[in-house]
């Protein structure tokens, strides 16, 4: 067995792959823009992950194994900032909630703007 | 030594290092570019790394880092596991709503890091942090309940607790 690791590389990136395709299901299927953050970061960020992680297992001890860690590192520190300031930008510039909605509590509280 | 100059190598050697790692220790150049990268780095923001004086109980703390690190990823994994069963439903099954927790956590760097571990797990999104009162405005894909006390259990109590012995 001594190409294991090659298989275990492709099955990360399988997962990676499918995870990706469902979060731009999901960014097609779900109703407005903050749901659509949902599925984009979650998925997306678990999916490039993987890609990442399968490539690093494929090709074993390469040269550029510390730049796909280092890429993972950085795209689990940058995708939920990337998602905190896009919907709190959204929320201010008055983009509405889907009607599916319950409740608004940072509307309630006037989006903690000073008065 | 002051606690500014002290952060400001720690962040020159951690640079510098992530510089070598992403060219070569073999070749000069790299090495000499390297630890001018490096110096600039942390000339202009290195002095943001470390902000207690004093460093306690470092193993625990490690210890403690090793275990959020699991449950950080159980938690991501049942995320997307969550996110992709109900993009594939027919019917949609979302309920979603903005509601408030509030943490016990006082630094910026924890308030940070749990904001960031909240957007990451099962249905939820951090928006806006309210840093006088202590709370955090989440957007939830499924509200099950409208209540501060109650939310605050259920997301953020399972980081919060590991969180207060890493970081604080």
């Amino acid at each position: 067995m001594n190409n294991l690791h090659e298989i275990i590389g492709l099955v990360f990136i399988g997962f990676g792959l499918c995870f990706d395709f469902f979060g731009v299901l999901g960014l097609v299927r779900l109703p407005d823009v903050y749901n659509r953050l949902q599925a984009a970061t979650k998925c997306v960020t678990f999916g490039s992950a993987g890609i990442l992680f399968g490539v690093f297992i494929y090709k074993g001890f390469a040269d550029f194994d510390f730049k796909l860690l280092l890429g993972i590192v950085f795209i689990f520190l940058t995708a939920p900032v990337a998602a905190h300031a896009i919907a709190r930008a959204a929320h201010r510039s008055g983009i509405p909630l889907a009607k599916e909605t319950v409740i608004d509590c940072y509307k309630d509280d006037n989006e903690l703007k000073e008065k | 030594m002051t606690i500014k100059t002290r952060s400001r190598v720690v962040v020159f050697i951690l640079s510098w290092l992530v510089y070598m790692g992403l060219t070569s220790f073999t070749d000069l150049q790299e090495v000499l570019a390297g630890l001018v990268v490096a110096l600039l780095v942390s000339m202009l923001a290195g002095h943001f790394y470390l902000s207690s004086p004093k460093r306690q109980r470092i193993f625990r703390r490690i210890g403690f880092g090793i275990i959020y690190f699991f449950r950080f990823l159980l938690e991501v994994t049942k995320a997307n596991w969550q996110v992709a069963l109900l993009v594939v439903n027919p019917v949609l099954p979302i309920k979603p709503g903005i509601i408030k927790i509030k943490t016990k956590l006082k630094k910026d760097s924890s308030i940070t890091m749990l904001a960031n571990s909240i957007t990451l797990t099962p249905g939820t999104l951090t928006i806006d942090v309210n840093p006088k009162e202590k709370e955090l405005y989440i957007h939830w894909i499924n509200t099950t309940s409208k209540d501060i006390e109650e939310d605050t259990r259920i997301i953020g109590e399972k980081f919060e607790k590991i969180l207060m012995e890493v970081v604080e």
